[in-house]
C-alpha cells in the first residue's frame, strides 16, 4: 500500500510537514499573545525581576546541540551504523531532558519567588507559552527514547531511516520555536 | 491479515473499521442526528418568538438553546456532514483505495463523536452552556458564568478540534499523495479540489481557536488572566482568536458545498463545467481572502476607522471570486440539456438562495451599514441564507447525488422533489421576513420582544416557516424508509456522470478499484461525448479509463487492517476531557489510556503485508 506517491514524498513525511505548518499557527498564536501583552503587566513581579538570561542561555545551547545530535543520528541510521545511531539518539534525548530539567528548575524557582501561574498577566502568558513548548519537547524525548529502545531491541535499522528522519523534522521544528521564544522572551526582556 | 473478500459485519467490525466508506456512513448518520437535534432547538426558539412576550421558554433556557443550536449546527452537524462527503467521495474521485492514514481517519470520527456526546451530556445535567457559540469574554469568565456550562463548551470543542485537525491533515496528504496515475491537479474533480482547500483551511484555522480555548480553560480553571482587563489584559483578544478561526470556518462549511454543485451541475446539464480553472482558482482565492476579513464580525468593537475600512474592503473583495463561481454555474447550465433530478434542484436552489445571502453579506461588509445591522435579525437572515441556502442545500444535493453510489439503491424522485420544494419554501418563509424584523431593530439573542413594535407579523411568518422546515423532513425520512424497503438498484453510473467514482459497482467493493485507473483527461467517462472543440489540450480521444471496473481484482489487494486502537485513543482523550471538569485523577488516567493507545497503534502492523 505504501507504494510510490503522487508527489514522490512519502505520506508520513508529508504529514509531518503539514503538521508542522499547523503547529506554526499554534505557536504563532501563543507568541502573538505574549508579544501583545508584553509590557502590560500591572502586578509584580515583572519579567526583568526574574528572567535569568545566563542560565537559559546554557539550556538553550544544550537544546541547539541536541539538533546536531539528531542530524548525526539520522546520518548514522542511514548508513546502518547502529552503534552510532544508539549513541546519537540517546544523546539527543538526553540533551532534551537536560533542557526540560532546566525548565523545571526555572518554573519552580519562579513559583518560589512569588510567581505562580495565576499571579499576573506575565505569569499567565509566560507559563502557558513556554509550558506548551516544554510539552512538545517532552513528547519529542519520549518519541526519541522509543526509537532508541527499538534500536537496542534490533527492531530499527537503515530500512526505518525515514522514521528517524520524521522524528528529526519534529525535533528541529521544536528547537527552532525555542530560538524564537528565547529571542522574544529573554533577549528582548 | 490481507482481506480480499467481502465486508465482515457485526458491531465489532464497525468499532474497528478503518474503511473510508464506513467511516463516511458513521459521520453522516451521527451528523444527521445532530442536525435534527439542533433543528429542534431552532424550532423551540421560533416557538418562543412566535408572538410577543410569550413565556414558553424562560430567558435562561432560551440562552442555552441558542448556544446549543449554533454550536451544534457548526461543529457537530455541519462539519461532520462535510467530512462524511470528504470520506466517501474523495478517495473514489482520485482513484485511491483508501485515505493516506486510515486509522487516523477512524480516530477523527471517534473524537468527534465523543466531543458531541460530551457536549450533550450537559443537557441531562441541566448545565448547558449559555454564552453563544462564540462564547465572548468576559461574559464567559468564572465571575459572570459560574457553573460548568461554559466548561462543557470549551472541553467539547477542544476534543473535537483535535479530530478536525487530524482529519484536515489526513485529507490534505490523501489528495496530494494518493492520486491515481495521470490524475494531475488540473484534472481533479471540483469536489476534490474544494476538499483540498478546506483541509488546508482546517489545518491553519483551528490552531488559533484551540489556543483561545486553552486560554479560556486556564482563565476558568487555573485563575490565569488572559482576558482579565483588571490584570492589564484585553478581552477583545478572545474575539480576535475566535473570528480569525470563525471566518475561515464559514468557508470550511461553504466551499465543500460549492464543490458538490460544481460536480452535479455539469452532470445534469450534459456539459463540462464552464471555466474549470477559474472555478478552481476562485475557490483558492476565497480561502486566501477568508483569512483577512475576520474583523468584519467585530466592526462595532471600535477598532478604528482605518482597521474597519481595510477589513470592509477585503470583505467586499470576496464577492468577486464568489460571483465568478455563480456565473460559471449559470454558464454551465446555459444551453445545456438540463435534467431536473432532485440533486440538480438542490444545486440550482443553492445558486439562487446563496446569491441572496451573499448579497446581504456584501451589504454589511460596509462598516457604517453594519453598525445598523449588527446583532439584529438582519444578520440572522444573512447567515441562514448562506448556511442553509448554501451549505445545507449543497449537502442535500450531494446526498441525493451520491446516495445511489453509497447504498446501491435509487431514492424516489417524487419524494425527493417534495423535500426540495418544502425546504426551499421553508428557507424563504422563515428567513426572508427576518431581513425586515432586523432592519426594524429586533435584536438577536433576546428571548422576547415587546408588542406594538411592528415585529409581530414578521415573527409569526418566520415561525410558520420553521414549521414547514420540520415538515420538509417527512418526505426525506419517508424516502429513506421506502428505499430501504424496496429501492430500485442503482447500477454503476445512474446519472451518466463523468468522474471515477461512477466506474465501480454500487455500493463500491471495500477495495474501491479492482484495478487502479490511469487518468488522461478531466471528465474521463465523458470522452466520447465531448466535442473536439471543447477538449482541453492533450485530451485526445482514446480513453484509458475503463467505463466499468472489473468485477474481481486481477491480483490480491492488500488493504489496511481493522484496529481497536483509534477507539482506545479516543476513549483516553474523552477521559481526559471529562477529567477537565475538575478531576485531576481522571485526567491522568485518560492520559495513561491515551499513551497505551498511541504505543499499541504505533507498533501494530497497519497493512496486511507488514510483518516487520
Amino acid at each position: 500500500m505504501e507504494g510510490p506517491t503522487s508527489t514522490g514524498i512519502p505520506n508520513r513525511k508529508l504529514a509531518m510537514w503539514t503538521f508542522i505548518g499547523s503547529e506554526c499557527m499554534l505557536f504563532g498564536t501563543l507568541i502573538a499573545t505574549y508579544m501583545i501583552y508584553r509590557g502590560r503587566n500591572l502586578v509584580p513581579p515583572y519579567p526583568h525581576d526574574l528572567l535569568n538570561i545566563p542560565f537559559i542561555t546554557v539550556t538553550t545551547f544544550v537544546l541547539l546541540m541536541s539538533s546536531l545530535m539528531m542530524v548525526l543520528a539520522l546520518a548514522a541510521v542511514q548508513r546502518n551504523d547502529l552503534r552510532a545511531t544508539k549513541l546519537w539518539l540517546g544523546l539527543t534525548a538526553l540533551f532534551g531532558l537536560i533542557f526540560l530539567g532546566g525548565q523545571y528548575y526555572e518554573f519552580s524557582h519562579f513559583v518560589h519567588e512569588g510567581l505562580p501561574l495565576s499571579r499576573n498577566l506575565f505569569s499567565s502568558t509566560f507559563f502557558v507559552l513556554t509550558g506548551t513548548h516544554g510539552a512538545h519537547v517532552a513528547g519529542g524525548v519520549i518519541w526519541l527514547s522509543t526509537l532508541l529502545v527499538r534500536t537496542v531491541q534490533g527492531k530499527l535499522d537503515a530500512r526505518h531511516a525515514e522514521t528517524v528522519e520524521i522524528a528529526g523534522l519534529y525535533w528541529h521544528f521544536v528547537d527552532i520555536v525555542w530560538i524564537i521564544l528565547f529571542t522574544l522572551i529573554y533577549l528582548l526582556v | 491479515m490481507a482481506m480480499t473478500g467481502g465486508y465482515s459485519t457485526g458491531i465489532r467490525s464497525w468499532l474497528t473499521t478503518v474503511d473510508h466508506k464506513r467511516i463516511a456512513i458513521m459521520y453522516f448518520v451521527v451528523g444527521f442526528v445532530f442536525l435534527l437535534i439542533a433543528g429542534v432547538e431552532g424550532q423551540l426558539i421560533r416557538l418562543q418568538l412566535a408572538a410577543p412576550e410569550r413565556s414558553f421558554l424562560d430567558p435562561d433556557l432560551y440562552n442555552q438553546l441558542f448556544t446549543m443550536h449554533g454550536t451544534t449546527m457548526v461543529f457537530f452537524a455541519g462539519m461532520p456532514l462535510v467530512v462524511a462527503f470528504f470520506n466517501f467521495v474523495v478517495p473514489l474521485q482520485i482513484g485511491a483505495r483508501d485515505v493516506a492514514f486510515p486509522r487516523l481517519n477512524a480516530f477523527s470520527f471517534w473524537v468527534f463523536l465523543f466531543g458531541g456526546l460530551f457536549l450533550y451530556s450537559s443537557v441531562p445535567l441541566r448545565v448547558m452552556p449559555d454564552g453563544g457559540w462564540f462564547a465572548y469574554m468576559p461574559l464567559t469568565n468564572p465571575e459572570y458564568s459560574p457553573g460548568p456550562g461554559i466548561d462543557f463548551y470549551v472541553l467539547a470543542l477542544l476534543i473535537s478540534g483535535v479530530g478536525s485537525i487530524a482529519g484536515g491533515l489526513n485529507f490534505l496528504v490523501t489528495i496530494l499523495n494518493m492520486r491515481a496515475p495521470g490524475m494531475t491537479f488540473m484534472r481533479m474533480p471540483l469536489f476534490t479540489w474544494m476538499a483540498l482547500i478546506v483541509s488546508a483551511l482546517i489545518l491553519l484555522a483551528f490552531p488559533p481557536f484551540t489556543v483561545g480555548l486553552i486560554f479560556m480553560l486556564f482563565d476558568r480553571s487555573f485563575g490565569t488572566h488572559f482576558f482579565d482587563a483588571a490584570a492589564g489584559a484585553d478581552p477583545v483578544l478572545w474575539q480576535h482568536l475566535f473570528w480569525v478561526f470563525g471566518h475561515p470556518e464559514v468557508y470550511i462549511l461553504i466551499l465543500p458545498a460549492f464543490g458538490i454543485v460544481s460536480d452535479v451541475i455539469p452532470t445534469f446539464s450534459r456539459k463540462i463545467l464552464f471555466g474549470y480553472p477559474v472555478v478552481v482558482f476562485s475557490g483558492v482565492l476565497i480561502a486566501f481572502l477568508g483569512f483577512g476579513v475576520w474583523v468584519h464580525h467585530m466592526f462595532s468593537v471600535g477598532l478604528g476607522p482605518v482597521v474597519n475600512a481595510v477589513f470592509g474592503g477585503a470583505t467586499m473583495l470576496i464577492a468577486i471570486p464568489t460571483g465568478i463561481k455563480i456565473f460559471n454555474w449559470i454558464a454551465t447550465m446555459w444551453g445545456g440539456r438540463l435534467r431536473f433530478r432532485t440533486a440538480m434542484l438542490f444545486a440550482a436552489g443553492l445558486v439562487a438562495t446563496f446569491t441572496i445571502g451573499g448579497l446581504s453579506g456584501v451589504m454589511h461588509s460596509s462598516p457604517p451599514a453594519d453598525l445598523q445591522q449588527t446583532d439584529t435579525y438582519f444578520v440572522v437572515a444573512h447567515f441562514h441564507y448562506v448556511l442553509i441556502g448554501g451549505t445545507v442545500f449543497g449537502l442535500f444535493c450531494g446526498f441525493y447525488y451520491w446516495f445511489p453510489k453509497a447504498t446501491g439503491r435509487m431514492l424516489h424522485e417524487g419524494l425527493g422533489k417534495a423535500h426540495f420544494w418544502l425546504s426551499f419554501l421553508a428557507l424563504n418563509v422563515t428567513f426572508f421576513p427576518m431581513h425586515f424584523s432586523g432592519l426594524l431593530g429586533m435584536p438577536r439573542r433576546t428571548y422576547t420582544y415587546a408588542e406594538g413594535l411592528g415585529l409581530d407579523v414578521f415573527n409569526l411568518i418566520s415561525t410558520i416557516g420553521a414549521f414547514i422546515f420540520t415538515l420538509s423532513f417527512v418526505p426525506l425520512v419517508w424516502n429513506l424508509w421506502r428505499t430501504w424497503r424496496r429501492g430500485e438498484a442503482a447500477g454503476h453510473n445512474p446519472w451518466d456522470a463523468s468522474t471515477l467514482e461512477w466506474t465501480m459497482a454500487s455500493p463500491p467493493p471495500h477495495y474501491n478499484f479492482a484495478e487502479i485507473p490511469v487518468v488522461d483527461r478531466r471528465d474521463p467517462l465523458w470522452h466520447p461525448y465531448i466535442e473536439p472543440e471543447s477538449r482541453g489540450e492533450g485530451d485526445e480521444p482514446g480513453g484509458a479509463v475503463p467505463r466499468r471496473q472489473p468485477e474481481e481484482p486481477p491480483a490480491p489487494v492488500v488493504m489496511p487492517n481493522p484496529s481497536y486502537w483509534p477507539l482506545v485513543l479516543a476513549v483516553g482523550m474523552l477521559l481526559m476531557t471529562i477529567g477537565g471538569l475538575g478531576s485531576l485523577g481522571l485526567t491522568l488516567f485518560g492520559l495513561l489510556v491515551t499513551a497505551v493507545g498511541l504505543f499499541a497503534w504505533a507498533f501494530e502492523p497497519a497493512f496486511g503485508d507488514e510483518a516487520h
